[in-house]
């Protein structure tokens, strides 16, 4: 499917989608109470068929924080981005998508563990690099620690 | 009198119980820890734990320039580091819309090849070894030293060369690079011969490889496993074919895959692998064209406000470099897509059920490079 019917297709299954110019993907903005339900459809259905998940990463915003999906279709060849960003940086969370793609289970993880987000449903939600009971989210935009990182 | 104490005996095969696999286990390559939850000797889950080794690369981006980023995705994957610089490189020069001399595309594209040759000679020993064939270890680091003898008469180091730059190469390649290549390429034609009489015929290997940690392709597309590990299951995830760079639509190459998706099978992929790897440097060592080593660049360089992201086939997988640029000389986030970490998290998915010293090749068979895991 090329951009121009993948653009409508997806607007079809969520209206309010907000569409952002990138030069590289076709990317979408998504609430993220629709966020799983999106994906779910995006891998089931055979004409879309998203099964492969090839980056997840996260972004501070300072607002607010966004989660960056990266999907691929290995039958049909087409990409999508979708972001969904959560209301604030305090209270956010987004549904899980690994019972959908089972690479996204350590990738949140660790967006959970450098940037904060909490996911929800997220079968064992802890730390991936930093110990338990680390302070903070060394990846966040005002994340300040003294004495582990070094400023030149 | 010394009174006997009974201690009571606990039946290990029906009570299931943990043991730490690492974090320095010999066959976890580097300090990874897995935590292996058992029945008797089979495996029944685990848990990786990632971090000894995290340097925080992706915040350290956030202070660098573009041109400082290369020095740390050397340190990523260290076994593949032309690599790892060449996805900098290309996501700098697609933002910038730089045009690449063409002597630039070609030696990239022959480094890069041999530096996967390298990873998987490194590969093919460690493996060896972690099935006990120690001589395997002494036949693949004699071949590699060759490649590594290469890069230090070109680019001056062994191991991290931080040999690219944004629009071209630090320097040009030395005048005995093509002869040098030229008979490496003769010699390990031969000796890649030996490869497959010492471990790949062996009847130890294949019995303890075949049908163990099998990973079906659906599974590898899930999981995200990628490189000659999502190959093996059959899962066409070769980025120099489906999204070529430098001048890999120029070669003759092909990407083979597999259909049993077990441990042989990645065992074998790598080997194929090097096989193809020797035949793109054959086709493209001789016509090098002459020209600029570098494209004229801006001395501070600022990338356009936006997103970009660019992968390339490392010689574990796929890497993705996702950068978002504020306009400024230094990114605003930059997320590496590592090859090792999407295939660690299948590890777990492919050994339960099986025994633990299948544990150990069926890590070999993923051929994980920690620092990669950790960032």
């Amino acid at each position: 499917m090329d951009n121009a019917a993948l653009k409508e297709r997806i607007l079809g299954l969520v209206p309010d989608a907000e569409f952002q110019e990138n030069k590289q993907f076709l990317t979408f903005i998504i609430p993220p109470a629709k966020m799983h339900d999106l994906a779910l459809s995006l891998k089931a259905e055979a004409d879309l068929a998203f099964d492969f998940l090839f980056c997840l990463t996260a972004v501070d915003m300072v607002k607010f924080l966004e989660v960056v999906y990266h999907l691929e279709s290995t039958t049909h060849k087409h990409q999508l981005v979708l972001k969904a960003r959560t209301e604030d940086r305090v209270s956010g969370a987004v549904d899980t998508v690994c019972d959908i793609w089972k690479t996204a289970e350590l990738h949140e993880r660790e967006a959970y563990d450098l940037m904060g987000i909490r996911f929800n449903n997220h079968p064992d939600l802890r730390r991936f690099f930093l110990e338990e009971g680390w302070v903070g989210h060394p990846l966040r935009k005002d994340y300040v620690d003294e004495v582990n990182i070094v400023e030149l | 009198m010394k009174e006997v104490i009974n201690l009571p005996v606990k039946n290990v095969e029906e009570e299931e119980y943990h043991i730490n696999m690492g974090p320095q286990h010999p066959s976890t390559h580097g300090v990874l820890r897995l935590v292996v939850s058992l029945q008797g000797e089979i495996v029944k889950s685990l848990k990786p734990h990632c971090g000894y080794i995290h340097r925080g690369i992706e915040k350290m981006c956030e202070k660098d320039t573009y041109p400082q980023i290369i020095h740390l995705t050397d340190r990523m994957d260290y076994l593949s580091a032309h690599i790892n610089n060449h996805a900098v490189c290309l996501l700098v020069e697609n933002a910038l819309e730089v045009d690449v001399p063409e002597r630039v595309k070609y030696i990239r594209t022959i480094v890069d090849e041999l530096n996967r040759i390298a990873s998987h000679q490194l590969w093919w020993c460690s493996f060896g070894m972690d099935m006990g064939g120690l001589t395997c270890y002494f036949y693949g680091l004699r071949d590699r030293e060759k490649i590594l003898d290469i890069f230090e008469e070109s680019f001056g180091s062994r191991l991290l060369h931080s040999y690219y730059t944004p629009g071209g190469l630090m320097m040009d390649i030395h005048p005995n690079f093509q002869k040098n290549v030229k008979d490496f390429l003769k010699y390990f034609r031969r000796k890649i011969k030996d490869y497959d009489n010492i471990l790949t015929g062996n009847i130890i290997m294949q019995e303890r490889t075949k049908g163990v940690g099998i990973l079906s392709k659906e599974d590898a597309i899930s999981y995200g496993v990628t490189g000659p590990s999502g190959r093996a299951s059959g899962f066409a995830c070769d980025v120099r074919k489906h999204h070529p760079y430098g001048v890999y639509d120029k070669a003759d190459f092909k990407e083979i895959l597999g259909t049993e998706g077990d441990t042989f099978t990645r065992y074998m992929m790598r080997m194929h692998e090097m096989r193809e790897s020797m035949k793109i440097i054959e086709q493209l060592i001789d016509n090098i064209p002459a020209g600029d080593y570098t494209a004229k660049m801006k001395a501070v360089l600022k990338l356009p406000a936006g997103e970009y992201y660019q992968r390339v086939e490392a010689a574990r997988g796929e890497l993705g470099v996702y950068c978002v640029s504020d306009g400024n000389k230094t990114p605003y986030r930059m997320k590496f897509r590592s090859p090792n970490f999407s295939n660690l998290s299948a590890l777990d998915h492919m050994s339960r059920g099986v025994k633990i010293a299948d544990l150990v090749a069926i890590g070999g068979s993923l051929d994980y490079v920690i620092p990669d895991i950790d960032r």
